[in-house]
């Protein structure tokens, strides 16, 4: 029996793999200590609990444990990476470059970092949501100190040239952080291989807890360090204080473990369930898929139905499916998706999107359902639309005036 | 955000959807908002030339399911009304009936003027002069 409603919004958020959760219980009642006690066995323990979630957090990208700076989530990770490296860095140079279609915890710290003297360059993506190498290359300076590139992005899942990334920025000097959070766990990530000096990324998209994630932070070729956001104990090797989150902990290091052992055999089962959504999607009339579909995560489809409004078209099916739309029709400035429109679509198609995320318990009867409560919904949409008519009547409609409201 | 149960009503079971021949001296069609904005909406009214009645009115729409919804009952309104009458239906009004939320009363302003371009649609073809409308609530 297929059990309503249905989560296809893994990009978001992921639910809590079982084998976390066990990991995780003893940690509260029993094992509570505070793995900063020296002296007494309940803080050993607790301690002892962290080492071992970091080794097995490190494996899964391919560093060394005391690499690995604990935080609340990758927003924090983001801000201590960027907001870190600004001012441990501020003598050698003020310039970042990112690119428009970052996260937000990454652009408005480069904003705010802007007001604080920051120059910072803001990088446009090409149509199919890869930035451009040569691009990148022309923005360096002698005073670039960091090169903030995602690895894969959230909306439309492009996986961005990160190894070619890294080699220009350490070519100029510079360091390179990668928001890494919807890769990670997905995709193999290695940040020897990949160049990466800086990394964000978090337990929760990867099956593991809310509320705890953590920032890579290379300690050879270069050694990095970064400016403490928040002051306090000295935790984490003076980079971030606070009592660490010590369930949090074992249940992302737990999560590591099993995204680095069922990583191969998830994402063939996935990747196959995704493709299978896109092509029957595909089917119908001037239906796009957004982004570069040769260089994009496993688990993730944008598609832009045009003709239709994405959040009217996910009012179909949203009792039953879950996902996101690029509508943004009931934020106040009634703009959509940002990400979208720096692909270079227009306003109609980005107001048009979904974006499917799969996940680890995804079946193929789940999807069965969705290509079909979308397709319907898509079909009885375009019959109440006014644009779609036109279109079919060939009336150009980027030719009508439209009164703006 | 959730949304009302006469918004998933008229969404899920719209009102009136459909073209008249907007080519007649009887129909008066309104088409506004944008693609660009995530709403375009397009009403059409068939007025009685003997009665002044409106004896019928059509949509469609381009939004979502508030928009959908303001100009599905729209047109329920508009049936059976003289124009003058249908000049005083106020968006407000389709808010509170639908309980739209603040963030969607851009809808119901939109379905008013498509109410407001559809009569002096109507009424240029028939000669008269285009209504002067106040700005409505926003």
């Amino acid at each position: 029996m297929l059990k309503l409603p249905i989560y296809l919004d893994h990009n978001a958020t992921t639910p809590m793999d079982p084998r976390v959760l066990e990991a995780m219980l003893p940690y509260f009642v029993e094992n509570f200590g505070n793995a900063a006690s020296r002296n007494h066995s309940f803080g050993w323990q607790a301690e002892e609990a962290v080492d071992y979630a970091r080794e097995q957090i490190a494996q899964l990208i391919g560093a060394d444990p005391k690499e690995i700076i604990f935080t609340s989530g990758a927003t924090e990770g983001n801000n201590l990476g960027i907001k870190g490296v600004y001012e441990m860095y501020a003598s050698k140079g003020n310039h970042i470059i990112t690119c428009t279609t970052e996260h937000k915890a990454v652009l408005d710290t480069c904003k705010h970092l802007e007001k604080l003297g920051a120059e910072v360059t803001y990088l446009e993506v090409q149509p199919d949501g890869l930035i451009d190498l040569k691009q990148l290359e022309a923005a360096m300076k002698p005073t670039t100190i960091l090169v903030a590139i995602m690895y894969a992005n959230n909306e439309i899942g492009v996986i961005q040239p990160v190894k070619e990334i890294g080699a220009i920025a350490k070519k100029h000097g510079a360091l390179f952080f990668s928001d890494a959070v919807q890769a990670v766990g997905k995709i193999p990530v290695d940040v020897i291989a990949d160049g990466i000096d800086i990394m964000s990324f978090t337990a929760h998209k990867m099956y593991g807890p809310k509320g705890v994630g953590a920032l890579y932070v290379r300690r050879k070729n270069p050694r990095v360090k970064v400016t403490a956001q928040i002051d306090g104990g000295g935790h984490e090797r003076g980079m971030r204080s606070g009592t660490l989150n010590v369930p949090g902990i074992v249940g992302f290091g737990k999560a590591a473990e099993i995204a680095r052992l069922d990583m191969a055999s998830d994402t063939e089962r996935i990747s196959k369930l995704r493709d299978k959504l896109e092509n029957a999607l595909k089917v119908i009339d001037e239906t796009y898929v957004n982004g570069n579909p040769a260089h994009r995560l496993p688990h993730v489809s944008n598609i832009s139905f045009k003709y239709v409004e994405g959040e009217g078209l996910m009012m179909g099916f949203n009792k039953d499916i879950a996902l996101s739309s690029g509508s943004a029709c009931t934020s106040a400035s009634l703009e959509p998706s940002y990400v979208l429109k720096a692909l270079g679509l227009g306003d109609d198609l980005a107001h048009s999107s979904l974006r499917f995320g799969l996940g680890r318990y995804t079946t193929e009867e789940q999807i069965d359902f969705t290509i079909k409560a979308v397709t319907d919904t898509v079909l009885k949409l375009r019959e109440m639309s006014p644009l779609w008519e036109m279109f079919k009547e060939g009336i150009d409609i980027d030719a009508i005036q439209w009164a703006h409201h | 955000m959730a949304y009302s149960d006469k918004v998933i009503d008229h969404y899920s079971n719209p009102k009136n959807v459909g073209t008249l021949d907007k080519g007649s001296k009887s129909v008066g069609t309104g088409l506004v908002g944008a693609p660009e904005c995530g709403d375009v909406m397009r009403l059409q009214i068939q007025v009685d030339e003997a009665t002044g009645l409106i004896t019928d009115a059509k949509f469609k729409t381009f939004g979502c399911g508030s928009a959908i919804a303001s100009s599905s009952l729209a047109t329920e309104w508009l049936k059976g009304k003289t124009i003058d009458e249908a000049v005083k239906i106020d968006n407000m009004d389709l808010v509170e009936e639908l309980n739209l939320p603040p963030v969607k009363i851009h809808c119901s302003v939109l379905a008013e003027d498509a109410i407001k371009a559809a009569i002096n649609d109507f009424r240029v073809k028939n000669g008269l002069a285009e209504l002067v409308f106040e700005q409505s609530h926003v």
